[in-house]
Formats: structure tokens, sequence, C-alpha cells
């Protein structure tokens, strides 16, 4: 199966906006189907109970065991993630791999900032940086490119919801070679 | 991302470290490779580069100091950043002190990570591109214009490139224009001192109590309009080179002074207590001779024989003139690039008349003489008449040959033509003239000469 699978894995019940939201800007990135789906259970074991945050590389291994086979599969949840190195991440991928994860947890801030519309849309742009990854990008020097580093809300803000020039490139290159 | 990749070494135990932070670097486009201990890192250090390296602080075996000590002896360049989920003052300290470029708490905040690389590798370029300026620069200047092909010239440059090694005060004797400023400046760019400081000083310049302030510097409130305090050239040249040129015109004060802080390596600023301490490697220089001013008294005989340690005199362009079409050549090269016109050369009778010239201003003057002729010439190679120095072998202009003149005539046109040498300056046409300034001035009055054109009659 090829192209993309996008699951709601989060502990809340899914909002079909922001799904929807998520598809439609990954369709007009990565110029591949994607099909919408509630996740085949929830990645319980990411959960550290010690940092109370949900492992993302946790999260990453149980999507991995679940993908279907030739296609990426990213994870949109509610919970907080977490590197063990880093306090929070908004989200973590393979680099060049299968699986994919993002989180809504941390990209309402501040509150006011965060009504619906606000988080569909930093939420699509982390979900196309973090399927970039798995499609074999790394981050990219153009602050306005959805590769762009974020390590907070302004830079999701600052970011938009495509791949730069460049990024399209590589990514027809890859996707050239792996044909 | 662009350019090099950033290559990073991640020093950690634990495994899921060594995972996530590789792969959220290799995100960043970074190259990674990860070592579980001290030991196997010491190893990478001493086979690979590495631009930073990422060190957890506690581990079994070698922790992430003595490891850190490691990677500072074998890797000065890379950037050393302490990893601990235990952060204490102590290790902190200890680690800075190590020279650990940051300290980090895990888990670190997104945005400090981040920050982090971006200063490092900020930092990184910049000493990389200061490398490769200091490089260009000391290629530029490293005996550049000390163009020659004269025995004497050449047993000037061993010399200078053997005492351009060692520590010692290089006194540097010539005429004015014979290059002892660019000889200078060679010898410190062949010097061990050549990453330092070149810092040049006209003695002459300036009356005493400017030069004292100027080489010393001062405290706020020394003197009227010393509104803070200012570092002196000795300060400046720390870790470099002082280049004091016409050494010989300091006053005995001032002689004294420079004796005391070449003897001890400290002084005070002016109107300071506090005893400033300098690395400084003095070459002084100067068109006069020192031995005749220290046998009529005029220069001290202790700070004569502190200066001239090693000694190295500059011959006169007039004592190489196999020297001119050579530095003829060398010359017209730069001054086609700098003044953006193509100059080709000199005709067989510009070169007659160039190398029977006396020089009395030296290089210098040929430089200026040739700047002259390309700006003068209609084509692009300089005819003599460009040039402005007369017929060939009869020096500056041909009064001697004319008809007898008064002795009257002779003197107004002696002084027209040492004031168009000094274009004008009637403090250095005095001096040359060896007559005050007074005279001088009553003189130009007498015979009607404009400074800026001698023999033309002035304008009153």
């Amino acid at each position: 199966m090829e192209g993309i699978q996008l699951w709601w894995i989060g502990e809340r019940p899914a909002d079909p906006r922001l799904l929807e939201h998520v598809r439609s800007h990954l369709v007009r990135a990565f110029d591949l189907p994607v099909a919408l789906g509630d996740g085949p259970g929830r990645p319980t074991t990411a959960f550290d109970t010690r940092r109370r945050q949900w492992s993302s590389t946790g999260i990453l291994r149980w999507l991995l065991e679940r993908a279907p086979d030739g296609a990426k599969v990213l994870g949109l949840t509610d919970v907080d993630l977490f590197i063990p190195i880093l306090t929070f991440v908004f989200g973590e991928a393979q680099l060049g791999g299968v699986a994919a994860v993002v989180s809504t947890a941390r990209l309402g801030d501040p509150p006011e900032m965060g009504d619906g519309r606000v988080i569909w849309e930093r939420t699509a742009k982390e979900a196309v940086h973090e399927l970039g990854h798995a499609f074999g990008l790394v981050h990219c020097g153009t602050p306005s490119c959805a590769m762009g580093r974020s390590s907070n809300v302004r830079d999701v803000d600052q970011k938009r919801g495509d791949l730069c020039g460049t990024c399209r490139a590589g990514l027809d290159e890859r996707s050239r070679r792996s044909t | 991302m662009s350019g090099e990749k950033t290559r990073v070494l991640v020093v950690d135990d634990e495994e899921i470290v060594r995972e996530s932070l590789g792969g959220w670097l290799e995100k960043d486009g970074h190259e990674v490779v990860s070592a579980p201990d001290g030991r196997s890192a010491v190893e990478l250090l001493k086979k690979a580069k590495w631009n930073v390296v990422l060190l957890d602080l506690k581990m079994p075996g070698m922790d992430g100091l003595q490891v850190l000590a490691e990677s500072m002896k074998l890797q000065p360049d890379a950037a050393a950043v302490i990893m601990t989920a235990y952060a204490t003052v102590d290790t902190a300290v200890q680690a800075m002190k190590l020279g650990a470029f940051d300290y980090l708490v895990k888990p670190f905040d997104p945005e400090e990570l981040s920050l982090m690389m971006q200063k490092i590798i900020a930092q990184q370029r910049l000493v990389r591109e200061n490398v490769v300026l200091r490089k260009a620069l000391k290629n530029e200047q490293r005996f550049r214009d000390l163009v020659s092909k004269s025995a004497a010239m050449q047993r000037v440059f061993e010399l200078a490139q053997v005492a351009a090694k060692s520590n010692s005060t290089i006194l540097v004797l010539g005429e004015s224009g014979s290059g002892k400023e660019v000889l200078a400046r060679a010898i410190h760019a062949e010097s061990p001192r050549a990453g330092g400081p070149f810092v040049a000083v006209s003695c002459a310049a300036l009356p005493e109590t400017l030069l004292e302030s100027e080489l010393f510097g001062h405290e706020k409130g020394a003197f009227t309009g010393a509104v803070a305090r200012r570092k002196g050239k000795f300060e400046m040249a720390h870790g470099g080179t002082l280049f004091l040129d016409e050494v010989g015109d300091v006053s005995p004060k001032l002689q004294l002074d420079l004796l005391r802080v070449l003897e001890e390596r400290r002084f005070h600023r002016v109107g300071g207590s506090e005893l400033v301490e300098v690395d400084v490697r003095v070459i002084a220089a100067t068109n006069k001779d020192l031995r005749k001013a220290v046998a009529d008294g005029s220069f001290r005989e202790d700070l004569f024989y502190r200066l001239n340690v090693v000694p190295v005199v500059l011959p006169s362009l007039r004592e190489r003139k196999e020297d001119i079409p050579l530095l003829v050549s060398h010359l017209l090269e730069r001054l086609s690039a700098e003044m953006h016109k193509e100059i080709s050369g000199v005709s067989t009778d510009a070169m007659a008349t160039l190398v029977t010239h006396d020089w009395p201003g030296n290089v210098r003057e040929l430089r200026n003489v040739l700047e002259r002729g390309a700006v003068v010439a209609t084509g692009s190679v300089i005819q003599a008449n460009d040039l402005g120095l007369g017929r060939p072998g009869g020096g500056a202009e041909p009064a001697a040959a004319a008809a007898p003149a008064s002795l009257e005539e002779v003197e107004k046109h002696h002084i027209g033509t040492v004031l168009q040498h000094t274009g004008g300056n009637v403090t250095q046409a005095a001096r040359l003239l060896g007559i005050d300034r007074v005279t001088l001035y009553n003189k130009i009055r007498k015979y009607q000469l404009r400074r800026d054109d001698p023999e033309r009659p002035g304008q009153t």
C-alpha cells in the first residue's frame, strides 16, 4: 500500500475538522493519497510514569509495528511528548523511515492564541515537517519552509505549511531514486 | 543547510540518550557519531576531527570531566559541552575552567539546545574565517615589498628571517623611504607572534607629553581632556609586535621610560599607580646615526644597547640600483591594480632616467614617481617625460649644469626643490635644510615662493 496513513492516537476523541485540515496540507505537500483513520489502539506502553509524559520514540516504535507495508504512517495525538534529552518535543519521526508522530499538546500556547484554527494550522505545519523527515528531509535554513527547525510556537507560526523549492526538489530527487 | 556538515561526537553511557540526541542533531543536518564511554570517546578524538563534543558528566570509568580534559588536549578547537542530570555549581565551574563551551542540565529545553548549536556553529565559522583572513594577510605582508636581487638586500632578508623567529629587539636602520616599516611588518608576519597585533607608532610625529600617553596610555583624569582610561600602544601590542619608528627623535625623558619598559616589560599608565605588564616584541627604527647621537649625548647609551640587539641595516636605493628594474615592474603591477589602469611598463628612456636618478627618498620616492607617471601616461607605457624627473643623470633639476647663477638664485632654487620634495611641508623642509622654520618662512617670502609650487611667485 502506497501513500500516507493519518491516524488519530490521542486520549480525547478525534476532532474531524483538525484531521481534515492536516490531511489537506499533507496531500498538497507530498502529492500522495492520505487515508484518515482512528489508530489501531493507543500506545499506552510509551507513557513514562516518572516524567508523566509520553515517549515519542516509544510511540514511533508502536506505530512502526502496526504500519501497513509500503505506507508512511503519521500518528496525531494530544498527549505531551518527550525525548530523553529534551523537556518536550512537538513531534518526532524516523529520518528516512516509516513512522512520524505529532502532538497538539504544546501547540496551543499561549492559551489565548490556542483557539481551534491556530492549533489546526500549527498541527498541519508540524505534520508536514515530521513526515518530511520520514521522507528523508533534514532541517531547512529557510525560516518560512515547513522543514525549518521549530523550538517554540513562534518558530511554527513563522513557517508556511508547505515545502520550499529546495526541499521540494530534494523530495522529488529521493522519490526518483526510490522508483 | 549549506556548506560542510558539523561533526558531532555524542558521549553518553545511556543508549537512549545517544539515540535521541543523535537523531535530533541528524535532523539538523549534522554528522553524528556516538560513543558509549570515555575511553572509546578518547579513541574517536584521536582518530577524527570533531566540531562539537557533547559529553555526559557521569559515566562509569572515565567521567565527562576527564574526557573533557583529553578533548581540550587533543582537539582544542572542538566545542565541548558537558551534559548532566545532576547539576552542581562545583562541576559547572570545573567544566568551564577546563575549557567547556557550555554546561547543560538534562533534559534540555529544545530552544536551549538549538541556540547553543547555532552559537557554536557561528563562532566556529568566524574562527575559520579569521584564520583564512589572517593567512591571506600574512601572505600579503610577508616580504611583499622587499623585492630585491641585490646581495646586500639578500643578506638583510636572511638576517631578518632568522631574527623573526627570536624574541629579540631589532633595530632597523635606514634612510627615509627605504622600507623600514615594511621590513618590520614582514618580520612580525614571519614571527611566532604573527597571530598577535602589529602596532606602529611614529615617535617623531608627536610632542613629548602626547607621545608618552600614546605609548603608555593614561588613566581617567590624568590630565585635562583625559575623560576616560585609554590603553597605550604597548598594551595594544600585547602578544604581538610594537614598531617604534623614528626612535632617534625621542626626548631624554621618554628615552628613560622606554629603557625601563624594555628592561622590565612593565610600566605605569600616565597618572596611574597600577603596574601594567606586557608581552611585546619591540622593533625600533631610525634614519639617524644613533652612535653619533650617543657620542654627542643626545641619545642614552644604555637605551641604544637595549635597542641594538639585532641591528638590521637597510641599504638605500642608490646603493642597490640593480634592483630598480625589478622594483619598477613590481610597483607598476600593484599600481595598475590599485588605479584600475593598464600599465605594462616603462620605456627604455624612462628606465634610463629611473636608473640614473639618485633617489634621496628611496623606494617611497620611486613609488611616488611611478604613480605620477602612471597618472600622466597617455598609453600603457610610461615615457621618460611622464616621470617629472628631468633628463637622465641630471638629478632633480639641471640647475648645476645651467649657466652660472648667483648664490641667491641657487638658494631660491634649492629651497623650491626641497619644498617640492616635502609636498609643501615647511617643518620638514626646514629640518632638511638645517634652518629653523621662521628663517624658512622669511626666505619663502623673500623669494616669493609658493609652498605648493616652488619657483612660482606667490599670490599675495
